[in-house]
């Protein structure tokens, strides 16, 4: 076999195939470039991210990654200095998120490569396009724990979706330019480039654009036609299907064809955690969000549907619970342009592998068929059902009996006021389940968070990649105090770089969802879960430490504080008439609200509780 | 669980291998054996793996493997459509007493003495596991001194192959 021509044309069809990420590897089909030589390796690589389209970078210079740091300071590819390379990271992930463009962060070897694993994995996880690049100790000294050395290589293994290590100068733009197709096309992922000192220093030529050699890189993105037929004949045969939305179907930008396929079958959708956005809150067909802490509605329609079309979502275990009861008498359609998801989980009856955009669009034309073969379904008894249900058990809170502030009304309240245009990135934990459920998405793109990794931190750095890639959008920070105290030293590089983000910092002086577990499942023992300052008999100190709003000032931002229900619209105003600086408010709430609805970890889903001891009673076998 | 031998055309660069191997146990998949060689195309090696599995977890094992970027293909080799051998150096106690049955045993089972002193002989014998662990076991009365077994390597029968005209069939790719 050949291994380069038959993997370049098949990559490139791929890329050609593909409609959905928009991928800046793609410009480098048309921008050639005349061949440039006698240049070293840093230059080379400045000029492959230059035609390659990049036009941000978010890094730390170190030893190891001097010299692009040397070129990189002449170029029209801007760099972010930030104060710590997880915010690099997250940076690239949230600006990746709100634009569809591939995100890039820098780092030099050994610690500050160590920092990117972190949003590297949050990133594989969430199959956000982010292209890592390191510096490495020089080609000799690698194996010897050099300075600063760590085989960053192996370490990211797992937890990209490719990654290699340059070893001459002359590969720099073949695999910058492979490094961004990957990220970008197919299931999108980041892929870490690590380049040695010397190879940097080297000199080189410079010839665009590169040949690309995948030979083993051949993403499916056009669904199977008799596949697409046959989940089209479930679609209309079956009397309570759900349409299970993932966040495939934002990355393949295809929420246009998911709204014609949900206006022509009828059928309910819901949107998971990643997919928050894909599909309007407002339509009267969305139940919302799926899962541990997803809307009764939502959730119970999974488990009595009789079939599943699934797409662009992996049967998560957060979305499934348990997974031997989740959805026990439904057929299952599962399109995924990522093979290796199909079945890994829950079996697939009609397994469809491509692009969401593609497939979806593939399912309207033979749903509509279906139809005009006089098959359409009758939905009125499963809307009979799934109306009573949603009206039953709505999503609401209570507010504290000790009359502190409800941290799911200032999340409400935000969402009402700044409104569906603008974009919210939360951290991990209540404050993230609070903004996923009280918050209006209408538009994609507008709910960046971190789902499968978890990671807390995220919230403000992928703020500020966010509002860096869309500067024109308001761009809001909900964020715990538990998650702000990772990584808010960023706002130091928004408050310099001039990235004016919002941060609504959901202070209960906890780490609130650990506390809820403790609550829920520990009796109430409350082992290392205070972050504020407390007396010996737990009881809270009257000092505050960090006091947000002073943190928030020494970072060179606007800092706010509000802690009573009478204030919350007025300081939620007052920080989105400040367009000139980032904004912190402190918001300080109550510490034992909780995330209802809840399905507890590895219970069924058949177990939801509405609130808590509030069981809901499913009228069954009524559809 | 049964056992299926996986014959795996990977990119010939540095790292092929610790990527296939971290697959295998970040997913907690078993290795029972897995060699790997050259190919009759310097750009591509080919790995032999045998791994003890059920159908499904066989089916994501070799999607999971589709998905590293320098795997080129991937093709199941069944048993009685494949032939496979591996090779085993075993060093055996041969007194004077006991070498005529030591060489008569060698016989048998096809194998070669490669090297002889006067207490041991070393035998090298190809053959599919099960005459191997035969021969192992005849040999264990007499005494092993040391042993080294290779991997599995299979090639399927016919005149058909994995890159050239008339392929066989890749594992499928697409669920």
């Amino acid at each position: 076999m050949n291994s380069s021509a038959p993997g370049e044309s098949a990559t490139r069809e791929a890329a050609a195939a593909l409609t959905g990420v928009e991928t800046a590897a793609r410009s480098l089909e048309n921008a050639a470039h005349e061949p440039i030589s006698g240049i070293t390796g840093a230059q080379s690589l400045v000029r492959s991210l230059e035609a390659v389209g990049v036009d941000v970078v978010f890094g730390i210079p170190g030893g190891a990654i001097l010299p692009a740091y040397d070129p990189l300071f002449d170029s029209k590819v801007r760099h972010v200095l930030v104060r710590h390379e997880q915010g690099a990271g997250h940076a690239a992930t949230g600006y990746a998120q709100a634009t569809g463009r591939v995100g890039v962060c820098m780092a030099t070897s050994g610690p500050g490569a160590t920092n990117l694993v972190t949003p590297l994995a949050d990133a594989h996880m969430d199959s956000v396009p982010v292209v890592a690049i390191t510096g490495q100790v020089p080609s000799g000294a690698i194996g010897t724990d050099a300075f600063q050395e760590a085989d960053i290589r192996g370490i990211t293994m797992p937890i990209t979706k490719h990654n290699f290590l340059v070893t001459d100068a002359r590969e720099i733009p073949q695999r910058i330019a492979e490094a961004f197709h990957l990220a970008a096309t197919g299931r999108p992922g980041p892929v870490l480039v690590d380049i040695p000192k010397d190879v940097l220093q080297a000199t080189t030529d410079f010839t665009w654009p590169p040949r690309l050699d995948l030979p083993g890189y051949k993403p499916t993105t056009r669904p199977h036609g008799k596949q697409v037929r046959e989940a089209a004949a479930l679609i209309a045969a079956a009397r309570r299907p759900v349409l299970y939305v993932g966040g495939g179907v934002l990355k393949a930008q295809a929420t246009a064809e998911l709204a014609e396929l949900a206006a022509l079958t009828g059928a309910p959708v819901v949107t998971t955690l990643m997919a928050r956005g894909a599909f309007p809150d407002s339509d009267p067909q969305h139940l919302g969000m799926p899962g541990m802490h997803g809307t009764v509605a939502a959730v119970t329609a999974l488990q009595k549907a009789d079939l599943l079309v699934a797409l662009g979502a992996r049967f998560d275990d957060r979305v499934t619970g348990q997974l031997s009861s989740f959805a026990p008498e439904a057929l299952v359609v599962h399109a995924d342009i990522d093979p290796a998801e199909i079945g890994k989980n829950r079996k697939a009856d009609v397994p469809i592998v491509g692009d969401a955009r593609e497939t979806i669009a593939e399912l309207v034309a033979a749903v509509r068929a279906e139809h005009e073969a006089g098959r359409t379904p009758d939905l009125t008894a499963w809307w009979t059902q799934l109306d009573s249900w949603r009206q039953t058990y709505p999503l609401g809170y209570d507010w504290p009996e000790d009359g502190a502030l409800s941290p799911q009304y200032v999340i409400e309240r935000l969402g009402a006021l700044a409104g569906p245009d603008a974009i919210y990135a939360a951290g991990v934990g209540q404050h993230q389940m609070w903004a996923a459920q009280f918050i209006k998405y209408e538009k994609p793109g507008t709910w960046l968070n971190s789902g499968g990794l978890g990671t807390m931190g995220y919230a403000v750095p992928a703020a500020m990649g966010a509002k860096y890639g869309r500067p024109d959008t308001t761009v809001w920070a909900i964020d715990g105090d538990g998650c702000f105290q990772m990584t808010n030293q960023e706002l130091a590089t928004c408050a310099i770089e001039g990235i004016p983000v919002k941060v609504a910092v959901i202070n209960n002086g906890n780490l609130g969802m650990v506390r809820q577990w403790q609550t829920l499942f520990y009796e109430g023992r409350y082992s290392n879960t205070r972050l504020h300052a407390r007396n010996e008999d737990g009881s809270p100190k009257p000092v505050r430490i960090p006091d947000f709003v002073a943190l928030a000032e020494a970072l060179g931002c606007v800092g706010l504080r509000c802690e009573s229900k009478d204030d919350v619209d007025a300081v939620i105003q007052k920080a989105m008439a400040i367009d000139d600086a980032p904004v912190v408010i402190d918001f300080v709430v109550g510490s034992d609200a909780q995330v209802w609805p809840m399905v507890a970890a590895g219970a069924s889903n058949d177990d939801i509780l509405a609130a808590r001891d509030v069981r809901p009673v499913f009228g069954d076998g009524q559809v | 669980m049964t056992r299926h031998t996986l014959s795996v055309l990977v990119e010939n660069k540095s790292g092929v291998l610790a990527r296939v191997s971290a697959l295998f146990s970040r997913r907690g998949f078993n290795i029972e054996s897995l060699a790997v060689g050259p190919t009759e195309n310097p750009d591509l090696s080919r790995m032999t793996i045998v791994v003890d599995a059920d159908a499904q977890p066989l089916e994501q094992i070799t999607k999971q493997l589709n998905k590293l970027i320098e795997v080129i293909k991937i093709v199941e080799l069944e048993s009685v459509a494949a032939v496979q051998r591996e090779l085993l150096l075993v060093k055996v106690r041969a007194p004077m007493a006991d070498r005529t049955q030591v060489l008569q045993t060698a016989e048998l089972f096809r194998a070669h003495v490669i090297d002889v002193n006067t207490d041991t002989v070393t035998l090298e014998a190809t053959g599919t596991p099960d005459k191997l662990q035969a021969l192992l076991a005849v040999l264990a009365p007499l005494g092993i001194k040391e042993m080294a077994q290779s991997g599995t390597v299979a090639l399927g029968r016919g005149p058909r192959s994995m890159s050239g005209a008339g392929t066989l069939r890749p594992v499928d790719r697409t669920a």
